[in-house]
């Protein structure tokens, strides 16, 4: 290959790799990216641009890349889009394929939007797609959909697995250039624990692509190579390649993506493809280096034309031309030594284009004397070529800022360096302070928000010596922070290189009056010079309007190489300078992340905690259909042979009024409230009257906010005078704790009581039904089950098979009830003995379905599915509970304004259907009038909706706006099949007397 | 995430705690003697600040203990954290005084 | 046998658990029935003889005995404490004990635990509440490479699994 250099670089010619690239097959190196395998192979048009479908070539050599975007497929379920190609690592078998394209790259019909493009100025889309709104849905969207979007996401589940870990140390280093390497290696002497981590697959950054400069006698690629072998033999220091540091949190909160195996032929099978580091640090160290800026001018996007750094580390680190015939047009001394370089590799360099008025200084003097010819304060009229640049014509500025048009000068290579922005991204995500250098022409950091510093390229210090000694003292100063002890300090390397002025360009080159063909800003978004320049016509001051109405800097790469250069021509057009304009924010991620990181291990059955009750195998066994309340798995019903849903449940409702059921209510949260002061604490939390309420008895409690809604409800039981036994509903428990924490701890701190969660102590079994005492006399010890001695309401304390029990006489099913509390692993024993006993009296295990048919054919309400947080205890006919002697109690208050007493609240009702069989649906909407059309006038919703086979027609709980001064009216429910008409009634459709409660 | 300075167990992350509002809002001690505007006052009305707040944290998962903590919401660096019915400290006083709790 | 190939994830038998609430009097009583001072260092914990004492908040210690008889050490603290403000609770059946052992045992734990587990930060002895990715915890390290966990028994399953899974996708030291 003609193209690849006889040796030198990081790449290793004896291993050759097989790999295709939009289906032609190639050939590459080890230690090739995929961008240098293909200028390897003469290739530089890797992609299309956004808007124009304009043809692109590679522009960078990292990951500021806006071009060559990119899709690896390994499969068809791991198929990775928008990857720059500039940082694919390269291997055998490697298949990638171009983007935003079609059919091919070389021939993308959707090229006319370019050939057009005098109809898609900025702000287009916001203009054009407006009326007739109807068309939006039919005619814009769906054309606007096909047309934007970059890249396709694989359809398959992602089959890889994502690690997550927290880590912590004193000293993060961000960036292993010659400022990171020397950071941490200063920081490691120290004894501190250092994290170093960089985005590419070896550490070194910019001095693996230079040649020329010697530290401590060393070539700079060996130096940092010694560097590195020395950090990797302290144990306390961590080295992470190929992780990207993407975001930097409050409080040196950072999150860093290592890729594990995207860099290998095929997924190791089991391994993590990614790990996500969230790294906690007492002191960080930015090293994030500088990106070189392209220059602004017309027709400065051509295959061919690539930032001359860019050249400078393709030639270098992987041993390849970029072409055979280069002009370089510069801004800066930096591009000389690339142009040296490669004249030395034997690249013809037709001419050195200066901007600047005067080249002079070491460099130039160099290429000079290297027999390079330098055109000083030049500038690039245009350049020609489709596929690939083949010429370019430069012109001369002169003093008076005219420019006479100059030679066309055959190429098939351009190189260009406006100067460098350093990377400021993650210290402006930290919001640490930037401020304008108008002597570099960029914002660098000025004040830390956190414990952090900034060292060498990213703050400007661009000199490879003082970079060194910069974050050498950087990393010294971090430890030292972090309260590692000081170590000595460690000896500055000798550094030999050639010193460059910091010298740089903003925005478009000047050119000649009269039509000028498109220069690029923005890159990936085809941003251009007259877009901006529109945007600040149309009347856009602040830059954060000119980015989202040109969309510049909004593409994948987050305007790495553009936003600078579209900050200056945009602060020209306002006539405003660039610090009086400002930068748009930064924000995370540093480049894009996989979702798959972000989900680590938070997936499937992993997803959440799934909480299960004691008796949950027993439900297993006896074929239970589960469903999810919170994180709990809650049997729903026990279907037996075939029977559907709605067969069991009335099956089970049966059972349970006329026999004996049983039921899991493990889930119930409950609380212990304990001390002296435990019944004057609930007086202030629960609307009801405590003090009263003897030791062995048991309260419905209803809970309000200090709003005065329903906030929660359970039965509450004293086992003594100082203990209390708090039941909560499934969902509430965490909720109603952390409540009466906070009213214990910050309000009520003078009272003696105290709170413990015992929701998961304890395992409820419910008993319920006509025969529920005679199932459990048999079993229980030391507890007088008869009416008398245990009264519905009624709680004792004893033994069931030798166990101790909590016995709780309370029913949420209309009939006689007990609920047995036993220490939660004895629960499967209990429940299976009691099951056994039962045998003899019909005893049914029913579930959460039957339980809601159950209670709501007795009207008992469901917080949070009767109520909704705006239902005060009066609202759902609770009024009764409310001691009406308590001077207060949470919501007292509020309860007592007009508007919560109104007689027009909506108020909890019964309904009933004219038709038996008909099941309203839950959430449906009441109207008092029938055959209203939108906007209709509604009276409420309805709640709860249940077929009832022991009543033998469906029921309903219903919010209806002064509901119970309606009963006996007609209603209407209005469906999409029309209104159904409903009868209003009293929620209490069964045993209204509670004569069976009390059985 | 924060590190939030717990004043029983020492810097944590924010993880293990809960947030709890706006700070020194105390539930008045005779609710009724108050009017519907007041006592709507108490319940709804909240500073919002721009700058130093001082808030409620629960360390939830941990000691389990309330407290308080002055945060410059501009910039989310804690200044300080205080007990529980303790008075608002000075900002600026606080700043100078606490920076290693708030780090 | 390979570090690897030692089980590292250890239920731990039953024990006897209980939360004690109250003040210092509370403390100094439960200390002489139970036979372990409880600590008033934030974060630590006590251990004798096969009882301990963890220091959970500032008036709130976690007692556990392995092996013990709840019923008959209830009444023993019970009989102790009438006298001063206190709150004990049994919550023995609450919670499952296990320990994470070995020398990747903190790196397991990273997995989902965002404390600082570095022997210099959370040194043997050290105990509190923290959380594992979306389940709380109580954290102990009882040795250097052996931490002692209790959770609510109904997120045990999701834990251990999850740790598995952590475990599972650390790279493996040579064996």
């Amino acid at each position: 290959m003609r193209l690849r250099t006889d040796g030198g670089g990081r790449v290793d010619r004896s291993r050759s790799l097989r790999f295709r690239f939009d289906g032609r097959e190639y050939q590459g190196i080890a230690g090739d990216t995929l961008a240098s395998a293909l200028l390897a192979n003469g290739v530089h048009l890797m992609g299309r641009s956004f808007k124009y479908h304009r043809p692109r070539g590679v522009l960078a050599a990292g990951a500021e890349e806006p071009n060559a975007l990119v899709t690896v497929i390994r499969d068809d379920a791991r198929s990775t889009p928008n990857l720059r190609a500039t940082q694919v690592e390269l291997y055998d078998g490697l298949v990638a394929e171009s983007q935003n394209r079609w059919p091919s790259l070389e021939r993308d019909l959707q090229r006319l939007n370019d050939v057009l493009s005098a109809f898609f100025p900025a702000g287009f889309y916001y203009k054009t797609f407006m009326w007739p709104r109807r068309a939006w849905k039919a005619l814009y969207e769906p054309f606007i959909r096909r047309a934007a979007g970059l890249g396709r996401a694989p359809t398959r589940p992602d089959p890889d697995r994502y690690a997550q870990t927290y880590a912590h140390c004193e000293v993060l280093v961000v960036g292993a250039g010659p400022a990171g390497l020397a950071a941490a290696r200063a920081a490691a002497a120290t004894g501190a624990r250092v994290i170093l981590c960089d985005e590419q697959n070896e550490f070194g950054g910019s001095l693996l692509a230079d040649r020329a400069a010697r530290i401590d006698g060393m070539s700079a690629a060996a130096w940092a190579e010694a560097v590195v072998g020395e950090l990797a033999a302290n144990p306390a220091v961590t080295l992470l390649p190929r992780t990207t540091a993407f975001g930097y949190f409050p409080h040196n909160f950072l999150g860093l993506a290592q890729r594990l195996t995207d860099h290998l032929p095929s997924p190791v099978p089991g391994a993590a493809r990614e790990r996500l580091w969230q790294v906690r640090a007492r002191a960080v160290v930015l090293a994030t280096g500088a990106i070189e800026r392209p220059l602004v001018f017309p027709g400065n996007d051509r295959p061919g034309i690539l930032l001359a750094g860019a050249a400078q580390t393709y030639l270098n680190r992987y041993g390849v031309r970029v072409g055979e015939r280069v002009v370089v047009v510069t801004a800066t001394d930096a591009a000389y030594q690339a142009a040296l370089d490669l004249k030395e590799r034997g690249v013809d360099v037709a001419v050195i284009a200066d901007v600047r008025a005067r080249a002079e200084g070491p460099l130039v003097a160099a290429a000079r004397a290297a027999g390079l010819s330098v055109l000083p304060s030049a500038t690039v009229v245009g350049t020609d070529g489709d596929l690939r640049v083949s010429a370019i014509t430069l012109g001369t500025v002169a003093a008076d800022g005219s420019v006479r048009v100059g030679e066309r000068i055959a190429c098939d290579t351009v190189l260009m360096s406006g100067g460098f922005t350093p990377s400021v991204h993650l210290f402006s995500q930290s919001r640490g302070k930037l401020a304008w250098n108008d002597a570099l022409r960029a914002f660098i950091p000025e004040r830390s928000a956190e414990s952090e510093r900034s060292a060498g390229a990213c703050r400007g210090v661009f000199d490879l010596a003082a970079a060194l000694a910069d974050g050498a003292s950087a990393g010294q100063a971090a430890a030292a922070e972090s309260g590692a002890a000081v170590a000595p300090s460690t000896r500055a390397s000798l550094v030999e290189a050639a010193s460059r002025s910091d010298e740089a360009v903003l925005g478009a080159l000047p050119h000649p009056p009269g039509p000028v063909h498109k220069a690029f800003v923005d890159f990936q978004h085809d941003v251009t010079t007259r877009d901006l320049a529109l945007a600040a016509r149309e009347g856009f001051q602040s830059i954060e309007h000119v980015k989202r109405f040109t969309t510049t800097g909004m593409a994948t790469d987050q305007g790495k190489t553009s936003n600078l250069n579209a900050l200056a021509i945009v602060a020209g057009e306002l006539g405003k300078s660039i610090p009086e304009v400002g930068l748009t924010t930064f924000r995370m991620p540093y480049t894009p992340t996989t979702f798959g990181s972000f989900a680590g291990l938070s997936r499937g059955a992993l997803f959440d905690p799934v909480r299960t009750t004691p008796m949950h195998a027993w439900a297993e066994a006896h074929g239970a259909v589960f469903e999810n309340v919170g994180l709990w798995k809650r049997a729903r019903y026990y279907p037996r042979g075939g029977e559907d849903m709605h067969a069991a449940v009335a099956r089970e409702c049966r059972a349970v009024r006329e026999g004996c059921g049983l039921f899991d209510a493990s889930t119930l949260g409950k609380i212990e409230v304990v001390g002296a002061d435990a019944a004057q604490f609930l007086e202030r939390l629960y609307v009801n009257a405590w003090s009263g309420l003897a030791p062995g008895r048991a309260r419905y409690g209803i809970l309000c906010r200090d709003d005065g809604f329903i906030y929660d409800d359970g039965v509450i039981a004293r086992l003594a005078k100082d203990r209390f036994h708090v039941t909560t509903t499934t969902g509430g428990a965490p909720r109603v704790l952390a409540m009466m924490e906070d009213y214990r701890q910050t309000e009520w701190p003078e009272l003696e009581v105290w709170l413990t969660s015992t929701t998961e102590q304890w395992a409820v079994i419910a008993v319920q039904g006509p025969n529920a005492r005679r199932v459990l006399e048999p079993l229980v010890e030391g507890v007088d089950l008869s009416p008398a001695a245990l009264p519905h309401m009624g709680v004792a304390t004893g033994r069931i098979l030798n166990v101790p029990m909590r016995l709780f006489r309370v029913s949420f099913t209309g009939e006689l009830g007990f609920e047995v509390n036993v220490p939660a692993g004895h629960g499967a024993a209990v429940w299976e003995a009691i099951y056994a006993a039962g045998q003899t009296h019909g005893i049914t295990p029913y579930g959460t379905e039957t339980m809601h048919v159950l209670r709501a054919e007795k009207g008992y309400i469901i917080v949070g599915q009767d109520t909704d947080g705006t239902v005060t205890p009066d609202d759902a006919g609770l009024s009764w509970a409310i001691g009406k002697s308590k001077p207060d109690f949470l919501g007292k208050r509020s309860l007592a304004r007009a508007s919560m007493r109104a007689p027009e609240r909506k108020q909890l009702v019964g309904l009933r259907t004219r038709d038996p069989r008909l099941l309203l649906e839950e959430g449906a909407q009441i109207a008092e009038r029938p055959g209203q059309t939108p906007p209709m006038q509604l009276l409420g919703h309805v709640t709860s909706s249940y077929a009832s086979s022991v009543l033998g027609h469906s029921i309903a709980l219903g919010l209806v706006a002064a509901g119970r001064a309606r009963t006996g009216q007609t209603l209407y429910v209005p469906m999409p099949g029309g209104d159904v008409e409903v009868t209003v009634v009293s929620p209490v459709f069964y045993d209204p007397e509670g004569k069976r409660l009390n059985g | 995430m924060l590190l939030i300075p717990c004043p029983h167990c020492g810097p944590r992350p924010e993880l293990e705690f809960s947030y709890g509002g706006e700070a020194h809002i105390a539930r008045p001690r005779q609710p009724a003697e108050l009017d519907d505007a007041a006592w709507a006052n108490f319940l709804y009305t909240r500073r919002n600040t721009k700058g130093a707040h001082a808030e409620r944290w629960r360390h939830a998962r941990g000691c389990g203990r309330f407290f308080n903590v002055l945060r410059d919401t501009t910039s989310d660096k804690i200044l300080t954290s205080y007990p529980v019915g303790a008075p608002r400290p000075d900002p600026r006083a606080a700043d100078s005084a606490a920076p290693e709790s708030a780090r | 046998m390979a570090d690897a190939d030692r089980p590292w994830l250890v239920p731990l038998p039953p024990a006897a658990r209980f939360v004690l609430q109250g003040g210092a009097a509370a403390r100094a009583a439960a200390a002489v029935v139970w036979g372990v001072d409880l600590s008033d260092q934030p974060c630590r914990a006590i251990v004798h003889e096969g009882r301990a004492t963890l220091w959970l908040g500032p008036d709130e210690h976690l007692l556990i005995d392995r092996g013990g008889d709840d019923e008959a050490l209830a009444r023993a603290l019970e009989q102790t404490l009438s006298a001063v403000p206190h709150s004990l609770v049994d919550v023995g059946h609450r919670q499952l004990g296990f320990e994470v052992r070995g020398p990747r045992s903190a790196l397991i734990l990273a997995g989902g635990c965002p404390l600082d587990l570095h022997p210099t930060r959370f040194p043997v002895g050290m105990c509190t509440r923290t959380v594992f990715a979306k389940a709380e915890i109580v954290l102990w390290r009882t040795a250097d490479d052996v931490f002692h966990v209790e959770v609510w028994r109904s997120f045990a399953g999701y834990l251990t699994e999850l740790m598995s899974e952590i475990d599972s996708l650390l790279p493996r030291m040579a064996d």
